[in-house]
Parts: C-alpha cells; structure tokens; sequence
C-alpha cells in the first residue's frame, strides 16, 4: 500500500483537485501505465513507418523463392504467401486498423454524446425513440446486423458520393460509427439521467442557465469519466469489429496491396492448416495486445473518475 | 406477476412484427433478391420468375409486399432456396439443432465454470488469487474468438500430430466426411474445439460478472445481520450470498441465450460447423432471400423471448423489483 491510497488522501490532502486525485488513481493501475506505454511506442512505430518499416506494402524481400520464409534475419516475421515481410505489413497494418479505430470511436462518441444528452435531458417522445432503436440493433447478432447494413447503405446511391464505396476506408469507419453511438449513448443517458436532478443543476436553472449552457456546462463535463472510458471501449470496438468483417472478406480494401490488422489476421484462416505459424501467431497477437491495453486503459479511466466504485482493495 | 407477464408478451407481437418488416426492407436493399434469383437462374423463364416474386412478396410497393410475405410465411407456404430449389425449413432445421447443442453445452459449461471461478475470487477481494482471476478473465474478453480459433487450428491439427503422433482433436465438422448415423463420442470430440473457443468468453464474462455481484452482496448491510444472528459462514455465503448474487446474473445469462442462436458466427465458420452462422454466411454471400428471411426470423424471435424471460425472472427472483 501506498501512502496515498484513497481514503488517506480523502482526509489528509483534502485541498488536491478531482482531476489530480484521477490522475494519481490512474497512475498507481500499473497494467494501465504498461498499456499507455505499448500503444505509444506502437504509435511511434506507426508514425515513424518510413523508418521502421523494412520493405514497403508490397515489396518482395528478395527474388524469388520468397514465399513462406519462416522468420530469420532477412524478414524478422517470416514472409507471406508472395513474398512480402509480415513485419512491414504489421506495421502498415497496425496503422490502417488504428485510423479506423480512433476516427469511428471519435466520430460514434461525438454522436453519442449528443443523442444521449438530448435523451437524458429532454426525455419524452426523442428519448423513447432513440432507446428502442437502440434495443432495436441489440436484437441481432452483431455480425449480422453490420454486414446487412452494409449492404443495404452501400446500395444507396447518392450515399456513395459521401461514404465512398463499400470497400473504402471511409465507408468502413462511418459504418462502424453508425453501429458505435449506440452504446456511447446509452452510457451519456444514464449519466445525465442521474445528474441532472442534483442540486447543481437546480441551482445553475434557479439563477436561470439555459438547457444548452446546462447541459454543455455542467453535465457533459461532469459526465466526462464514463465518456473516457466509453471512448475507449469504442476504440477497441471498431478494432476488433474492423478485423472481424476483413476476417470474413467484407473488410475495407485499403488501397493497393494495402493491408489491416484484419486483413493479415484474415490471411492466417488459409495459412494454419498448412503450419505456416509466423503468419498466425504474429498478426493475432498484435490485435490482442492492442485490444487488451486499451481494454486495460479503460478500466483504469473507470476506476479512477469513480471514486464511488471500490473495488474492495 | 401474471399480468406483466402478459403484458410483455402481448407487446412482443408488434415487436417482432415491426422487426421483420424493418429485416424485409434492409434485406431487399441490401441483397437485390431479385437479381440474386436472376444470377443463380439465368434461364429462368417469365412466368418461374413471377411465381418467386409472389411467394416471396417482392412487389415494387414494400409493405404490401411484406403482408404478401408474411401471408405466405405464416400458412407455412415458404418458398423454396434459389439455387437448386431446395426446401428451407429441414436445412434451418439442421443448423438449428447443431448452434443450439453446441451453444447449450458451451453456455453450460461457461457459466458453471465462470460462476466458480467468480465466486473464488470474490472470497478474498484484492488477494492474489483475485488479481490472477481478474486479469485472465480480462485477456479473456479482449481475446475476439477468431484468434483463439485459429491458433486453437494451429496447434491442434498442425502440431499436435507432428509432436504426439495422432489428433486429439478434430478441427471441422461435426463428423469426419462420409460418416452417417450418430455417434455421441465422434460428435463430442468434434465439439471440444468450438466448445471451448465459446466456454473461453463465456467464462471470462461470467466470472466478473459474479465477482462484482457476490462483492455488493457481501458488503450489502443484511450480510451484518445475517452474521449479528450467528449462523454459519457457510449458510451466511450460500443462503444469502451467493442466492442473492446469482439474480442478476441469470438475467444476464438468459439474454445471452437468447444471443447464442445466432451469435456463434465466426466460431462455426472457423471450424466449419454446419449451424446457423455457417447457413447465414452462405445464405447471405448468395443473395438467398427464401433462406435468409425465416433465419431472421427465429433469430429475432428467440432474442425477444429470452429478453422477455430475463425481465420476468428478474422480477420474479427479486420481490424489490417493482412491476409496471
């Protein structure tokens, strides 16, 4: 134990702010740290790709046979069915699947934040619709309702000038957008259910606040903790949803022998029978770490913007 | 208790009506069924291509054709698969029972194990043995089932043979090729894999599930009073804990039966189970629309009866819980 455990800083440091005690629980979560500390020097690698990578998208390693080297010197990570380096395709890889992931997250939490204010804060007739379309899309398997939808809004014409076609980029994060809001929402509703009949905000309204300064003043902000960590599941939603439609062959198509973690990880179904391990093993480990650092980072974020959740530590 | 009950049930009705009809529109969208039939029969002649329009109510005005559908699909008039013309309902029949047995057995096992295991840790919160728990259970979530199936692939019918000589465990299938009759041991063995790719989530969810639930229960103030009384820890753990912490998980655990229909997707076509993943998958790739629809159908109904059932046992284990 350390001496600034909860409950000793509660009482002998009482002047240190919300954020900086949020901040100090976020800290002492040492898998949290961890997994702040691999996914910026993921970050790094993905940014600084010029240098880290060895060979570009679709480079052979060398003249052929190339094919299926198992991992050595000339390609950390082995080869792949023609000839490419699985390391340099990770990297690639890792930073198509990282776009998707943060720009639909973001895209869904903005989304979701508004449905789910409006929601909470009005109730009535908007709120009632907004849940059960919500209850609506939970009623189907998720991979069912994501590859119907996409269908059905890829066939819509003027929709393609916007989106782009079915198998873009764009399209694949607005699609995970459309199915991510729902839970950010949800999560924003609740929030705001629970707050807005605090003393607070009948005070803010007494002297005379409008609803839009309310709700953008002193609920959004106060709700700011389960927004975080609903951001992050987001994150990790759309990693893991982009890798599993490109798992199935209906993921985005990214460009010329563009790759994403879901289309290496795809790439490893046809390669394990044969005993191809490399091309298994690194790509799904990859994901995982991905998916539980951020995981990790989540519940962290949870943890320390609750100080009503105790964990009985 | 009775009338809610009723209630709930009487509201499924529209639900479900509403569902189907929202299903036949993104289904006639999204998959053309129309120019599907036209590709899988090319030389369907004038007067076969009026007969599949009617059967399945593709009229240009959509919600007559949708009347027009369920008409036919409620006399049990359902139409006929479009590439080869094969009847629907003993393929959906099939698939049914093979996602339902495998998914009952994973769900059973998951949840048993995953309650244990929940229960273990929530004994000695912040003890080592709660931390390991903890953290496996988090790999467990964060693992998406693909990955554990295709490494589960790799080692067991790539390695295991070139290591031990033989496979344990078969990686495809429900039995090996050619084989007829039924065979309990054959199957299960051929079970073991997806089972476990299943048992893994499952367990994972359900362990922290009943960790968090058995630790509100534990510091809940009639634990106090149960002790104040001097029963025996056991009777304190058993009686009022652990009864009291399962009610919200079988609420939990009916809806994800509920799921489970339809939701073993990447799991069966992983290991090529023929369930209702598999005949979606390639219902959906072929544009069926006679196949696609019932699937939807027993999909979305089971969802909304196991949501039902949740509701109702929740308020029937929990007499706090207030009706209406």
């Amino acid at each position: 134990m350390h001496f600034w455990t909860r409950g000793f800083v509660l009482t002998e440091f009482a002047t240190i702010s919300p954020k900086r005690m949020a901040m100090r629980r976020f800290l002492s979560h040492k898998a949290a740290v961890g997994s702040c500390v691999l996914l910026a020097i993921m970050v790094l690698a993905v940014i600084l790709s010029p240098i880290t990578a060895r060979y570009g998208v679709n480079e052979q390693v060398r003249k052929p046979p190339n094919t299926y080297l198992p991992p050595q010197k000339l390609a950390w990570f082995g080869t792949d069915d023609i000839g490419r380096d699985l390391y340099s395709r990770l990297i690639y890889g890792i930073r198509v699947s990282l776009i998707i992931g943060l720009f639909s997250a973001m895209i869904s939490t903005i989304v979701g934040c508004v449905v789910g204010a409006v929601a909470g804060f009005r109730g009535g007739r908007f709120d009632d619709i907004v849940m059960r379309v919500t209850d609506l899309f939970l009623a189907f398997p998720f991979l069912v309702a994501l590859l119907v939808i996409r269908n059905t809004i890829g066939g819509i014409g003027w929709l393609t000038a916007i989106i782009g076609d079915k198998s873009s980029l764009r399209f694949i994060v607005f699609l995970l957008s459309f199915f991510g809001w729902m839970g950010v929402a949800r999560i924003v509703r609740g929030q705001i259910l629970a707050l807005k009949e605090r003393e607070f905000i009948e005070a803010a309204r007494a002297v005379g606040a409008t609803r839009r300064y309310i709700v953008r003043a002193h609920l959004l902000p106060n709700s700011i903790g389960p927004i975080m960590v609903a951001l992050s599941f987001a994150v990790v939603g759309a990693i893991t949803a982009e890798s599993t439609l490109a798992f199935f062959g209906y993921g985005p198509q990214a460009g010329d022998g563009g790759t994403s973690l879901g289309i290496l990880v795809g790439a490893a179904k046809g390669a394990v029978q044969s005993g191809y391990w490399w091309i298994a093993v690194f790509p799904c480990f990859s994901l995982v770490l991905i998916s539980l650092a951020i995981n990790f980072i989540g519940d962290a974020l949870r943890d320390a913007t609750d100080p009503r959740l105790d964990r009985g530590e | 208790m009775l009338r809610f009950a009723t209630r709930r049930m009487v509201w499924a009705i529209p639900t479900l009506l509403l569902v189907t009809f929202l299903v036949y529109i993104a289904l006639r969208l999204g998959t053309d069924p129309l120019q599907s039939y036209l590709r899988a029969n090319p030389r369907a002649t004038k007067v076969k291509i009026e007969q599949y329009k009617a059967v399945n109510g593709l009229s240009s005005n959509y919600v007559l054709g949708y009347f027009d559908w369920l008409k036919n699909f409620l006399i049990f008039n359902w139409p006929r698969s479009i590439k080869g013309s094969r009847e629907v309902w003993p393929e959906l029949k099939d698939s049914l029972v093979n996602t339902v047995r495998l998914g009952s057995l994973a769900t059973f096992v998951g949840v048993v194990i995953g309650l244990l295991v929940g229960m273990f840790a929530a004994l000695k919160p912040g003890s080592r043995r709660d931390v390991a728990v903890n953290t496996v259970a988090f790999l467990g979530i964060s693992i998406p089932p693909y990955i554990t199936a295709v490494l589960f692939q790799l080692l067991f019918a790539v390695y295991w043979s070139r290591w031990f000589g033989s496979t344990l465990f078969p990686t495809s299938g429900v039995y090996p090729p050619g084989h007829s009759g039924f065979d309990l041991f054959l199957m299960l063995k051929h079970m073991a894999l997806p089972t476990i790719v299943v048992a893994i989530q499952v367990i994972a969810v359900y362990s922290r599930y009943m960790r968090s639930s058995l630790l509100d229960v534990l510091n809940s103030d009639f634990m106090r009073t149960a002790r104040s009384k001097g029963i025996s820890e056991r009777q304190i753990l058993f009686r009022h804990g652990v009864r009291n912490a399962l009610i919200p998980v079988v609420t939990i655990a009916a809806l994800d039966i509920g799921s489970i229909i339809g939701g073993l997707i990447i799991t069966e076509n992983i290991f090529a189970y023929p369930g209702m993943g598999m005949y979606f998958l390639s219902a959906f790739a072929a544009g069926d629309f006679p196949l696609l629809m019932p699937w939807m159908v027993i999909v979305v109904a089971s969802t909304l009866m196991f949501n039902l059932l949740a509701d109702v046992s929740y308020a029937f284990l929990d007499p706090r819980i207030r009706l209406d």
